[in-house]
């Protein structure tokens, strides 16, 4: 029982998420109850601007939440300060990087700022760590070009090496697959399930690739206007919990193909 | 950061800026032999008591003066780059200079409309630096207290550009009420000058301007982490707000400290941080801070001693040779390597 504690690190309890203006509060989604284990490949999949962003900025503390509490290794993410979080948690964003002279070296160093003196100074184990993570996702022959000159693929494994310095036991990603064709989306994914299942972390992703997370993802979230979905794929399927992400016109869920196919054109 | 091996750089400019700095001391009105101006400056025969009065009066000052402004805007221009992520934002963004001119626009232009106690007879050596400083920081304030206020970054780029309209409106005003030697003794003033600094004054200068550059150090690593954008860079662990408000306090207040005594000197603000990413082609600011301040002192240097017009009597306003020699330099600059960054 102890044990099977121990291996949640993130936890939601009574969540409610959205935008808390002036006089009205838009509830995006509530009553988000999960319990993610160490070491799980999790999506969250929705329809364009039903709250998948919210969710995963509330999620890293970005924005707060409307009600509720979320807990990283059993510590309440409102009381870590920024750079205890800094140690829990990394990220990935869609948002473009200021125009800038960094190398991809520097880049993936400045992920090693939770660990480094006021100077900024790199010392032997965070040199360590950025070769790792350089490794894993293969990207030694890019170490000296400047990040702005990487195509769309090569820059999200950058990211996602730079988040791996940061040596956290949960990554968050939203959309890492925005701007690539499926080659490479493929290649993320499998870069993602492998890290994974090497590193222990948890990795939490937003995506529209439906069906790729349907094969790939230990644990999916489904947001809808009305329904909220966690679970393995294979019970989610079972559960027909699928038919609720998207209006059935145009798309539906096919069970045996266990993915979605196109209603009429 | 791992860090290629920038010493040779660092050793050339150096280099480059100790035999300016001579070289700057050299250029002037009189002409005073090398010898005697190193022996007045190491000691030793002085041919003429009054090049000892020349050098250490006057030209030292000015040259210790054009070091500390080149590098200190310069420096201010690196921190509103990165934290505004604008390749466009100079220490003038924030509309601190412009803050600093309406201090001495009310003191010289205000004395002729409100009379009486401002008399311009009276304006003593240290009466515009103060003025200069309290409008700088009114300015400052108001745009640290808006800052506080909005989230987005980009707003306070707008707001400091909006100061820095309000203040040259309110200069206008106050110009078109004055009369014409008032008006003279403020354009005077604003072509900037670096050398009207007594050793006093330049002890006090010296000072702030320590305590600013010492500053810069303890916010290199939150600036290297805003390379990446405000939401990395508190994914980091680094206290967006904290770190905006002192970075903005180290700009303003050697801005407000160098307008104060030299005058608002444009261009080198918003180009030397340029000029150095492109010397250097890196945007670590471990190696960009220092490369900055001295390109910047070297910049102004090289300004200054045009500005004597070298063996003739005339010093040119040094505001306008900054922006002579500077503008067609980060012109040339930008056609050849096509890219600014921040």
């Amino acid at each position: 029982m102890k044990n099977s504690k121990k291996n949640i690190v993130l936890k939601t309890e009574k969540l409610s998420i959205g935008y808390q203006q002036k006089k009205r509060t838009k509830i995006v989604t509530s009553e988000i109850n999960l319990e993610i284990k160490k070491g799980k490949l999790v999506a969250i999949l929705g329809k364009n601007g039903i709250g998948k962003s919210t969710l995963l900025r509330t999620l890293s503390k970005v924005q707060k939440p409307l009600s509720g509490k979320i807990f990283i290794n059993q510590k309440n993410i409102q009381e870590l300060s920024e750079k205890e979080l800094s140690t829990e948690l990394s990220l990935v964003l869609t948002e473009r990087l200021p125009e800038s002279q960094l190398t991809v070296y520097e880049l993936i160093a400045l992920g090693r700022q939770p660990y480094t003196n006021w100077i900024d100074k790199l010392c032997a184990t965070d040199v360590e760590k950025i070769e790792i993570a350089i490794e894993q996702t293969e990207i030694k022959h890019l170490k000296n070009s400047r990040f702005h000159e990487l195509s769309d693929g090569q820059l999200q494994r950058v990211l996602i090496a730079r988040a791996l310095a940061q040596d956290t036991e949960i990554i968050i990603l939203d959309e890492p697959t925005a701007h690539l064709d499926i080659h490479h989306t493929i290649k993320i994914f499998s870069l993602l399930k492998e890290l994974v299942s090497k590193t222990q972390k948890t990795i939490i992703i937003s995506s529209h690739e439906v069906n790729l997370a349907i094969q790939l993802a230990d644990e999916m979230m489904l947001l809808s206007s009305d329904t909220f979905h966690f679970g393995p794929p294979t019970e989610l399927i079972k559960a027909n919990a699928f038919t609720t992400l998207f209006p059935k016109e145009l798309v539906s869920f096919n069970k045996t193909l266990e993915q979605f196919v196109i209603t009429k054109i | 950061m791992k860090q290629k091996n920038y010493s040779k750089h660092f050793s050339l400019l150096s280099v480059i800026l100790i035999v300016l700095f001579f070289l700057n001391i050299r250029f002037g009105s009189v002409s005073i032999p090398y010898k005697d101006i190193f022996n007045i400056l190491f000691g030793g025969d002085i041919s003429k008591d009054s090049w000892e009065t020349i050098i250490i009066n006057f030209r030292v000052p000015k040259a210790i003066t054009a070091i500390l402004v080149g590098s200190g805007l310069s420096v201010c221009g690196l921190l509103m780059q990165t934290l505004f992520r604008n390749p466009l934002a100079g220490p003038f963004v924030l509309g601190i200079s412009s803050g600093a001119s309406l201090g001495v626009a009310i003191l010289i232009l205000g004395s002729s409309i409100f009379g009486g106690v401002l008399l311009t007879s009276t304006l003593s050596n240290l009466s515009l630096p103060i003025a200069a400083s309290f409008g700088a920081f009114l300015v400052l304030s108001s745009v640290i207290f808006a800052a506080n206020k909005v989230r987005n970054t980009m707003s306070i780029l707008i707001i400091g550009l909006m100061f820095g309209s309000l203040t040259s409106a309110v200069i206008s005003v106050l110009a078109y009420f004055s009369e014409a030697a008032q008006i003279q003794q403020y354009l005077f003033w604003s072509f900037g000058s670096l050398g009207n600094l007594s050793w006093n004054e330049l002890i006090v200068f010296t000072c702030i301007y320590s305590v600013g550059i010492i500053g810069t150090i303890f916010v290199i690593k939150p600036l290297n982490s805003l390379l990446l954008g405000e939401n990395y860079a508190k994914s980091l662990g680094i206290n967006i707000k904290k770190s905006r408000n002192i970075i903005l306090l180290i700009t303003s207040l050697l801005t407000g400290v160098i307008t104060a005594f030299s005058g608002p000197i444009a261009f080198v603000g918003l180009a030397v941080p340029h000029i150095t990413k492109i010397i250097f082609s890196s945007s670590n600011h471990k190696i960009l801070l220092p490369a900055t301040a001295i390109i910047g002192a070297i910049i102004l240097l090289i300004c200054d001693s045009i500005a004597q017009l070298p063996t003739s009597e005339y010093t040119l306003p040094i505001n306008a040779i900054t922006s002579l020699f500077g503008a067609p330099v980060v012109i040339w600059l930008l056609i050849r390597k096509k890219k600014l960054y921040v």
